[in-house]
């Protein structure tokens, strides 16, 4: 058994068969995750300084040596990383007082720290397979980026306490702004909310789940909802990058809303998280200190704050190191453009735009078949995988405790 | 997909019952159900219906791809996400512990089954659709996010 690292569900149940090299057959891997292991065959990075193909010790000590001379380094990725390289990565920056991020900065950052901190309730998704009877799909689309998340967790499977599963015992309910592929399961419990307007449609729920007639949205509807919700016995609420950032600074409505439904009933909250391992750098990053993410360790003392973010940090640091994560593609041109042309050093087992433009390229083994760890679900469940097959290639934490040495 | 009443409205309708049937419209269902072949149906070889015969023709193409319970899998829509596999009733009685809680599955004794990404369809003659005592079950249809599962 193989645990997939495509997505936050860290599936468990993947069989693999290797022949020639290459995977020849892989049962229950989803669309993504089958891409995302085949991608292993392809475009893999070759250690690399200033685009020239160089050895790995070479390459190791020429990013030891950027980092040790550099006055603010940043740190940023992680989310792809398993717990042991991200302790090995937050002690690396400690030690260089460096700015540490990871791509929660601009993702479920927000909402994570409410979940990590205890402002919303969460569970596990065991607990959503064996007792909830409603899931609200709110500004995501698992069908997509978490192919397996119905059927594994929130809608088809039967449950201790939901045995009927979705035939009778389940609702599912969708609440975003296009009909997605996820809406079309939902028959008539898809919610259409014009972008940017996911507050008024919460003011609205917490009219109606007081008495009064909300102003938002279709009358009849929005009473049709609430009458769900009302009658639900185990509710969670999956938010996506769609909700998250149409809240933004008003994610306080979020927890007035799960407050005013745990009044009536039990509901919990369960970020739609991307990256495999990016609640795990969160949680690991508040134990240490206390914040999520954005965090400075410049001149011994812990510093949290907007500026420390890697937008901006991006545009003072002198040097970055960048760890299984593609920034220069999924950040905004201005930040990218800022990182690009700082001295970048890339750690990551595939070639990317960020790669490309990285001073120094360290290639790195690919978790969960070449590479083993522990990594954190999407529901905070500790996650243990070993390699599938043996690499030469080293591991993120392998590679972070060889540059710690050469400092 | 392609419905009987489509079929009917392109078959001669001169009730010539040539084919066996009693009417173009019976004809039309065994069409379908893949009981007969276009060829069959002496009006329609007449030059008249050239264009009639050459839309059915393309209409009841992907019929061809269909297994023998009518099933037919796109698997370039297909996500993979195993919806129907959890679904199938035929799964969970065979994987009690396995399809019934949201994993794939580990026998061969199932359906459908997650393969390199898309699902497939093995044993077929488990199915509830399979035989003449047919049950119309569409457990693996209706929780297709991307309608890459359809029956004829």
């Amino acid at each position: 058994m193989v645990v997939c690292t495509g997505c936050s569900l860290l599936c468990e149940d993947i069989e693999l068969v290797l022949k020639d090299g290459t995977i020849s057959q892989a049962k229950n891997l989803c669309r993504k995750g089958h891409a995302h292991f085949q991608a292993l065959f392809i475009e893999r990075t070759r250690p690399m300084i200033d685009g020239r193909e160089v050895s790995l010790d070479q390459a190791i000590s020429k990013a030891a040596e950027i980092l040790k001379s550099a006055k603010s380094p940043l740190f940023y990725g992680w989310s792809n990383s398993t717990l042991e390289a991200q302790a090995a990565g937050i002690d690396l920056a400690r030690r260089l007082g460096a700015t540490i991020d990871d791509t929660s900065s601009f993702c479920q950052g927000i909402l994570m720290e409410l979940v990590l901190t205890g402002k919303v309730p969460t569970c596990t998704l065991d607990d959503v397979r064996n007792f909830a009877d409603t899931s609200v799909f709110w500004g995501a689309d698992p069908s997509n980026s978490h192919p397996r998340h119905l059927s594994r967790f929130a809608y088809y499977p039967r449950g201790e306490k939901r045995q009927k599963s979705y035939e009778e015992e389940r609702i599912c309910i969708a609440v975003d702004v296009r009909k997605s592929a996820t809406a079309r399961l939902c028959s008539n419990y898809y919610f259409r909310v014009p972008p940017g307007q996911d507050a008024e449609f919460i003011e609205s729920i917490l009219a109606v789940l007081d008495g009064k007639i909300p102003r938002f949205g279709d009358k009849k509807r929005m009473i049709e909802l609430g009458t769900v919700l009302r009658k639900t016995e185990y509710g969670v609420i999956f938010p996506g990058l769609g909700m998250v950032y149409s809240l933004q600074e008003k994610m306080d409505l979020l927890v007035r809303l799960v407050a005013k439904l745990n009044e009536i009933t039990t509901f919990m909250v369960l970020p739609m998280v991307d990256h495999y391992n990016m609640r795990g750098f969160n949680q690991l990053l508040l134990d240490e200190t206390g914040f999520i993410n954005r965090v400075s360790f410049q001149g011994g003392t812990t510093v949290h704050g907007p500026e420390q973010s890697v937008m901006a940090a991006a545009k003072s640091c002198d040097a970055a190191l960048v760890i299984g994560s593609d920034p220069l593609s999924a950040l905004p041109f201005g930040t990218a453009r800022a990182l690009a042309k700082t001295s970048l050093i890339a750690i990551d087992p595939r070639r990317s735009l960020t790669t490309d433009a990285a001073k120094v390229v360290i290639p790195s083994a690919m978790y969960g078949l070449e590479a083993g760890g522990t990594s954190l679900r999407l529901d905070g469940v500790k996650i243990e995988f070993e390699p599938f097959f043996k690499s030469e290639l080293l591991s993120d934490e392998q590679i972070l405790a060889k540059i710690k040495e050469a400092i | 997909m392609v419905s009987a009443m489509e079929i009917y409205q392109l078959l001669p309708r001169e009730a010539c019952k040539e084919c066996g049937y009693t009417s173009c419209m019976a004809l039309a269902v065994a069409l379908l159900n893949r009981e007969k072949k276009l060829e069959d149906c002496p009006s329609l070889l007449n030059p008249k219906y050239l264009e009639k015969f050459k839309k059915l023709k393309e209409l009841l193409a992907p019929l061809e791809k269909a297994s023998e319970t009518g099933l037919i899998i796109h698997p370039e829509k297909c996500f993979g996400c195993g919806n129907c596999v959890v679904a199938c009733p035929v799964n969970v009685a065979a994987e009690p512990t396995r399809c019934a809680v949201g994993l794939g599955p580990q026998g061969d004794r199932v359906i459908l089954a997650v393969e390199d990404g898309v699902v497939k369809c093995m044993n077929i003659k488990e199915c509830k659709r399979f035989g003449p005592n047919r049950v119309l079950c569409n457990a693996c249809t209706v929780t297709c996010p991307s309608q890459a599962i359809e029956f004829v």
